[in-house]
């Protein structure tokens, strides 16, 4: 069993919540065990999952078994893009750093450099999905950081298009400025702590 | 005290015992470590790809380089505390594991790298700051610490699913 998830997995008995804990790819348990403990007649989501586990590419990536870690590894690099890009705008919306420097120029720098990368976020995470689909799907970490990307993502809509629309609108706007900043920081970091929650769930 | 007596020290520690006995202490730390680490990966991937000549060439080097390394080095110190908390929580394990081993020692050359950068390399700065005519050193510093760190990272989500 991964040395990350141990303490978890001592602190569970059911072994349908242990299999969910590990990092470990899925290979043997999930083929036709998805629904394991929930009943033979499963939610949508579940019978979703239990579809998506058996097919050729699921299959292929549940058993080559480094095409998870790969994978999720291009995930997290993607995520230092993002959440630095992120954080450094959203910092100076808020107004703690690079205070010199306009929000029209970083907003500018940044916002394209995350919408490319959320491109990459997006095919990694899909990957990561349909090779484990009930840890993903049926997860409620994974749950709370889709809903948390939506509403980021709209935030940052809003931020860019503002800022096309006129380039002093954030600086004249302090106050809408820092709660968006705020807002936007704290979504972030939420996607992130989710993220990796994900895999003790 | 040799490395393994050190490390039966340390994971026997009331900190170490805590972090491995606790559901939720082991995944909050690692939540902090993750979130360091990619501020870490991410501020210096700027740097890297100015020296490579990919992003942002219209900037200094300098200027860059000032204000991109405080992000760096602050981030790197937490995820640096939060990863040694983990480490303690089952020391002899990690520092017998291969991967483990293998992140550690991408971490001394991503050190080295920087270093000969700073001290060597970028003393020079002022003849090539403006402009896409980067040194072969410089290029060479960036183009490393690029693989270096992807190799860190890697190395680091491996240790995950390894024993």
């Amino acid at each position: 069993m991964p040395l990350y998830e141990r303490s978890l997995l001592t602190s569970t008995s059911s072994y349908f919540q242990a299999i969910h804990s590990t990092d470990a790819p899925a290979t043997y348990y999930y083929s036709g065990l998805c629904c394991v403990g929930r009943g033979e007649h499963g939610t949508m989501t579940e019978t979703f999952c239990d579809w998506l586990s058996r097919t050729p590419f699921s299959m292929t990536i549940q058993t080559v078994l480094w095409i998870i870690p790969a994978v999720q590894t291009v995930h997290i690099l993607s995520v230092a893009v993002v959440m630095s890009s992120m954080a450094m705008l959203d910092l100076r919306l808020i107004g703690l750093v690079g205070r010199r420097r306009a929000i029209s120029e970083m907003v500018g720098r940044f916002v394209p450099w995350v919408w490319r990368t959320l491109v990459v976020l997006a095919t990694s995470g899909a990957i990561l999905i349909i090779g484990e689909p009930s840890r993903e799907l049926l997860n409620p970490y994974f749950r709370a950081k889709m809903v948390m990307l939506a509403v980021v993502i709209l935030i940052t809509l809003v931020v860019q298009l503002q800022n096309k629309r006129n380039a002093t609108y954030w600086e004249t706007r302090r106050a809408a400025a820092r709660v968006t900043g705020l807002a936007s920081l704290l979504l972030w970091v939420g996607i992130v702590t989710a993220g990796r929650w994900i895999a003790y769930f | 005290m040799a490395i393994p007596e050190f490390c039966a020290w340390l994971e026997n520690t009331a900190v170490a015992s805590n972090i491995r006995q606790s559901t939720w202490l082991f995944p909050t730390i690692e939540t902090i470590h993750v979130l360091f680490t990619v501020l870490v990966v991410g501020s210096i991937t700027m740097l890297d790809l100015r020296l490579l000549n990919i992003a942002n060439r219209d900037r200094s080097v300098s200027e860059l380089h000032d204000e991109v390394l405080p992000w760096t080095w602050t981030s790197f110190v937490c995820a640096a505390i939060a990863g040694s908390l983990l480490f303690s929580s089952n020391a002899t394990k990690y520092y017998h594991n291969l991967t483990f081993r293998m992140k550690m020692l991408s971490l001394l050359l991503v050190g080295i790298n920087a270093a000969f950068f700073e001290l060597r390399t970028y003393r020079g700065v002022t003849k090539w700051d403006q402009g896409s005519r980067i040194p072969l050193a410089a290029k060479l510093a960036g183009g490393l610490g690029l693989v270096l760190w992807i190799a860190v990272v890697a190395f680091g989500r491996w240790t995950g699913f390894t024993k």
